[in-house]
């Protein structure tokens, strides 16, 4: 557990990066600070591993406060993922990755054999533990950035916008991987970004930061969608904040039986829609006739049944070319169909059942 | 036989050649060895470096016979002892160092520095184990400068009787005898070559992560 008690700085200039910050971050969960530049959530971040001090008050991890004993011993407890992952260019995969270790007196072996390990728990193919931070590309870097930071198996885990340096698609997938790490591993996790979505997206808990190193909200995702704190809050969760309210609800949708056709086999009439020998889905076709391979539009995105939120469903159903969402199983096989009034119906249900 | 000069003072020529490698090459030694720390002080500090970088190359404008001549006054030597010229060359040396090194201290990434110092290393490990090993390559090519500098400097000495190869200068203009004098250069050109190409080589062998092209 970390505790911030009425934590002040200011910075020589006279400038106020954090202003009175009360906050508790929870074991075993993801904080995520999130604000616009100049709002403090770095330099909170970097006075829990002591890399700036507070002016005033306490920061405190598993209470003791940080700015007792050696700092250099404070930091090997902690793992520190930097912006654009910060790896040392003069060493190898391997030995980016065995840093801590080696700084903690680990023998070489131990150090070498405990990142050969955790390349593999972050998803890097052996081959690359003798390659050099530059044959990297962005995303590959920044999972070396993770397994760096967790090669000591500290309990927390500090994170200063790892993602935003790699782009969209790469980081989602970077994102993924983290929560699925993070199922496995259970650390105390305090991951600073400007991007809301990816704050709602990882967080347990979400703390937003206004200009001048004020805590505005201190919520769960869903909570500070639904009830932001006031007008800064709403401006900064943005326009958007309905829809991704959905994602933080899930619900039992009805499912409309969804007939599939092959490839050259006779559709009816209408949309069609086309599946593999598997029963997955491949994409639709439009009108009466035999169905060909070249005639066949690729479908919009799927909603997997159970695992899905309502704003999955809703896209699903949105980007379909025929107007119906395309559901499937935890298999990826075609388990029924669903309409954006079907998700809309849930979300009212979801909103009554909440105010009873 | 004019030719017959060279074979017949083959031992002479080796002993003037192993002279200016120790005059020219020792100086570079000691003053790298001095140059990291005052460097790195200017590195870490932009007061420091306001005065330090441009102290260092006023120093590297003194001409390096008025230095040759001044200094035994000031360090208590004879004149013609050969320390005069290790001495000078090291003070030169130091002077082309420092901005390299602070040079190339500055330009290691602030990022990979805080990263080292959020992992946990204490400052003088960094030091040796991120800042330093990244300041190589400048590092290396300041050297190639002050290790060619110094042996063309290291010539100016024979103005004084010591100056290893340069003798073959003083000696053959003396005696008004060309192909001494061309020897003694096309020596000095060879020894900055061979030197600056064991530099090129040293640079290559510590820095394997330089030529790791992006994307292999």
């Amino acid at each position: 557990m970390i505790e911030f008690r009425g934590v002040t700085k200011r910075f020589p200039d006279g400038t106020v990066a954090v202003d009175g910050l009360d906050l508790t971050v929870e074991a075993g969960k993801v904080t995520v600070f999130v604000g616009p530049s100049g709002c403090g959530k770095t330099t909170s971040l970097r006075m829990i591993n002591r890399m700036v001090a507070p002016t005033e008050g306490t920061v405190t991890v598993d209470g003791r406060d940080v700015m007792a004993g050696d700092p250099a011993e404070l930091r090997r407890g902690i793992g520190y993922v930097i912006q654009q992952a910060g790896l040392f260019p003069h060493k190898t995969i391997r030995d980016n990755i065995a840093t801590v270790p080696l700084l903690l007196g680990w023998n070489k072996r131990r150090a070498r054999a405990r990142a050969d390990e955790l390349m593999e728990v972050v998803g890097l193919a052996p081959e690359m533990a003798a390659r050099y931070p530059a044959q990297l590309s962005g995303g590959q870097q920044q999972r070396v950035g993770v397994a760096r930071a967790l090669a000591a198996d500290p309990p927390v885990l500090l994170m200063d916008e790892p993602f935003s340096a790699v782009d969209p698609v790469v980081r989602e997938s970077l994102q993924e991987e983290l929560l699925r790490l993070q199922g496995e591993l259970g650390k105390t996790i305090v991951f600073v970004t400007h991007d809301i979505d990816e704050a709602v997206k990882l967080g347990d808990k979400v703390a937003v930061f206004r200009t001048g190193g004020v805590l505005a909200q201190y919520d769960e995702p869903g909570v500070l969608l639904d009830r932001p704190a006031d007008g800064f809050v709403d401006g900064f969760v943005g326009r958007d904040r309905g829809y991704r309210k959905l994602g933080f609800l899930s619900d039992e949708l009805p499912l409309t039986e969804l007939p599939t056709v092959r490839v050259g086999d006779s559709a009816p009439e209408g949309w069609s829609l086309v599946a593999d020998a598997d029963g997955r889905p491949v994409g639709w076709v439009s009108g009466e006739g035999t169905v060909e391979q070249s005639a066949v539009l690729p479908g919009g995105s799927l909603y997997e049944v159970g695992s899905g939120s309502l704003r999955s469903a809703l896209d699903a159903a949105l980007s379909s070319p025929s107007g119906r969402g395309v559901a499937v199983d935890g298999d990826g096989r075609v388990a029924g169909a669903l309409s954006a009034d079907d998700v809309l119906r849930a979300l009212a249900a979801s909103r009554a059942d909440e105010a009873a | 036989m004019v030719w017959d000069w060279i074979p017949r003072n083959l031992g002479m020529l080796g002993e003037l050649l192993g002279e200016h490698v120790v005059l020219a090459l020792v100086p570079v030694l000691i003053g790298l060895v001095l140059a990291v720390p005052i460097g790195w002080a200017a590195a870490g500090n932009r007061a420091l470096r306001t005065v330090l970088v441009p102290a260092a190359s006023v120093l590297y404008t003194i001409p390096s016979l008025a230095l040759f001549i001044v200094l035994p006054a000031i360090i208590g030597t004879r004149i013609l002892d050969p320390l005069n010229v290790v001495v000078a060359l090291t003070i030169y040396t130091v002077a082309l160092l420092v901005r390299s090194v602070a040079d190339a201290l500055g330009a290691v990434p602030s990022l990979v520095v805080a990263a080292a110092t959020a992992m946990g290393y204490r400052p003088g490990r960094r030091f040796v184990s991120v800042e330093l090993p990244l300041a190589v390559p400048v590092l290396i090519a300041g050297l190639r400068v002050a290790a060619v500098s110094n042996i063309s400097l290291v010539s100016v000495g024979a103005l004084i009787g010591v100056g290893g190869l340069g003798q073959l200068f003083t000696e053959g203009y003396q005696r008004n005898f060309p192909l001494e004098i061309v020897t003694g250069i096309v020596l000095i050109l060879l020894l900055a070559l061979v030197v600056d190409g064991m530099l090129v080589l040293i640079g290559r062998v510590s820095t394997p992560w330089t030529r790791a092209g992006a994307n292999a």
